[in-house]
């Protein structure tokens, strides 16, 4: 069974990002981009599924400019097996990156699909679901497990009220919650190794796919800072303040 | 100009995210329709009649809606697409899975997780774990939008007396089945509309210590919140997780024990109105979101304020 994971390279999540004085974005020259944490978490998905003898071929792809190639590489060292990248330099938006996966998947006929539920940079937490949709594919969002059997997979997801599980009909998406796995560090040898693994690289319009946004950003703000920094000498005083002064007890 | 809002419920009676929507509906202006799709769904229909607003309630009751698949579920709402210029629901799990496969399948974007309505094709949402707020102007006929409840009031449960109308359901494409769940119990208020939550970190050092957090909370009517670390540490279940990828929550007050403060743990909490923090770390970052903040050790700060509330 080959399986598909979408990686998409983003800022990394330890870094603060500060909004650009002319408000058309935030400030990306310079900052530190790493794969996106939950996109680790599905190529580690797909890597326990070759160890377990479930998967054949893990193929990852991710979408943007040549720099993107870099993420390809490190789902290379953590044991996908070769890399595809869908080079552009325009914005992409989910609904667009669906249509490319959907298309990537009509070349590859992945039996399984494994994204990200959430990029952290848009924080979107759409892709996998539209690109269930487009496919005509169930869907398993926000998993925090995923057991393969026959012809079926079934998927436990963290829900607003707890755990669900359901299954579904393979072929399918599955998008990852933080609790599926602990993605692994490649090692050095992998590291060389992946080296020599091919990434195939395709332009959109190969792909058939008009990719022009549907959201126009008009402006990014800075959200509505907080003034915090107080602290108190005790408890006493704490419960004083929240009673007389916030009034909120 | 229509509004379908896709009501979270419980069969029963109507999930308080949805009367939030209810609310980011109005902004947008228009008629507002409300979707009850379930399995012996007509307690929901009838509280959702009466929410003060709504002019039409539709209801599918049939086996393919118990559990809100989003298989099913996207159809059905495909079904009744035609009639509506918007279609919301709460960004609650039910809606961010089921409505991108609305928005896929009438090839239109999805505005995720909205905070402001500033005119029925412009609306602000927060990137980046809140840390920049985007304006976003939808150039797609029909705009698929998920709703950020902890910004918006509820819509009042009573007012209104919209006329009930049933749906046929649309065909099920029979590719998934529910199997079960695991829901957490608990006679605590909910975490994403309770005026009081007490969260825990990686502080508490088990899950046993939560029982003073507890404690805390049941002395303040609040509910119970976690960090992820908490969470991860097996101390709580995931569904406890405040922060950019758990659950957002704004309420009256927040207070934070053994957190230190992490971008995407104050993604979730921030916009609360009075935050407070306990922790023995004097530079921890939460003490600069925080209103007020008490430096020392929870084991003593913690049960002292449950005795000291009286
Ligand atoms: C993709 C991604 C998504 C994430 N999503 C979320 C999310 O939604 N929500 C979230 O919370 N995090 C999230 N995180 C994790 C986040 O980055 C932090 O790791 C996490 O919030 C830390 O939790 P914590 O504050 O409990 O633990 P720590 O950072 O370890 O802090 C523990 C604090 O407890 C204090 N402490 C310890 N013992 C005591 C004591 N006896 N008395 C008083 N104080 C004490 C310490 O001083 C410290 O400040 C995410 C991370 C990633 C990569
Ligand atoms: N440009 C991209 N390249 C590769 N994968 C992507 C890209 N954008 C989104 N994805 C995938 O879709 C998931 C959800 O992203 P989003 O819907 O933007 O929150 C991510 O975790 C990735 O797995």
């Amino acid at each position: 069974m080959k399986v598909l994971v979408a990686v998409k390279r983003v800022v990394d999540f330890n870094v603060k990002v500060r909004v650009k004085a002319d408000q058309t974005g935030v400030e990306l020259a310079n900052v530190k981009m790493s794969m996106n944490p939950f996109d680790e978490i599905a190529v580690e998905e797909a890597v326990r599924m070759k160890e377990a003898g479930k998967a054949t071929e893990i193929i990852a792809v991710s979408m943007g400019p040549a720099a993107c190639q870099e993420t390809i590489r490190t789902a290379l060292a953590m044991g996908a097996d070769r890399g595809i990248l869908v080079q552009t330099d325009a914005e992409l938006q989910p609904l667009a990156v669906a249509k490319l996966l959907k298309a990537i998947v009509a070349k590859e006929n992945p039996q399984l699909v494994v994204l990200g539920k959430q990029a952290i940079d848009d924080d979107s937490n759409q892709t996998g679901q539209m690109l269930a949709a487009l496919l005509g594919w169930p869907q398993g969002t926000f998993a925090s497990k995923v057991a393969l059997d026959g012809g079926k997979a079934a998927v436990t997801r963290e829900v607003d009220g707890g755990l669900e599980t359901v299954s579904l009909t393979l072929p399918c998406i599955v998008t990852t919650d933080l609790r599926l796995n602990e993605p692994r560090y490649a090692s050095l040898p992998n590291i060389m190794k992946a080296k020599k693994k091919p990434i195939e690289t395709i332009a959109p319009d190969a792909l058939g796919v008009d990719v022009a946004p549907r959201l126009v950003t008009l402006r990014v703000e800075e959200p509505a800072k907080r003034k915090g920094g107080t602290k108190l000498p005790d408890i006493p005083t704490l419960i004083d303040k929240l009673r007389n002064e916030a009034k909120v007890l | 100009m229509t509004c379908l809002v896709v009501a979270d419920h419980s069969n029963t009676d109507i999930r308080p995210s949805t009367f939030c929507a209810i609310t980011a509906a109005k902004q947008i202006g228009g008629d507002i329709h409300v979707l009850v799709a379930g399995k012996g769904c007509a307690g929901a229909a009838q509280a959702a009649a009466k929410i003060a607003g709504v002019s039409k309630v539709k209801v599918a009751d049939a086996d393919a809606y118990a559990h809100s698949l989003a298989e099913p579920t996207a159809n059905l709402i495909i079904s009744i697409a035609a009639e509506y210029s918007h279609i919301l629901s709460a960004a609650t799990t039910t809606g961010k899975n089921v409505l991108p496969r609305v928005a896929a399948l009438l090839d239109v974007a999805q505005l995720s997780d909205i905070s402001a309505v500033k005119s029925a094709d412009t609306f602000i949402r927060p990137i980046y774990a809140g840390n920049a707020m985007a304006t976003v102007q939808s150039k797609d006929a029909k705009k698929v939008i998920t709703v950020r409840t902890s910004t918006f009031d509820k819509a009042p449960a009573t007012g209104g007396s919209a006329a009930v109308e049933n749906v046929n359901a649309a065909a099920d494409p029979g590719l998934s089945t529910f199997v079960g769940q695991e829901l957490s119990k608990s006679e605590r208020p909910e975490l994403t509309s309770a005026k009081i939550v007490v969260s825990g970190g990686r502080g508490m050092g088990s899950g046993e210590n939560f029982k003073i957090i507890e404690a805390l909370a049941d002395k303040l009517g609040a509910a119970v919140g976690a960090s992820r670390a908490a969470v991860d540490a097996g101390y709580v279940p995931n569904d406890y997780q405040v922060g950019q990828t758990g659950k957002i929550v704004a309420p009256e007050l927040y207070v934070a024990v053994g957190i230190s403060g992490a971008i995407q743990h104050l993604a979730g909490m921030k916009d609360s109105k009075v935050i407070v923090a306990i922790n023995r770390d004097p530079e921890a970052p939460i003490f600069q979101v925080a209103d007020y903040g008490v430096v020392g050790d929870l084991f003593q700060l913690v049960p002292e304020m449950t005795k000291g509330l009286g």
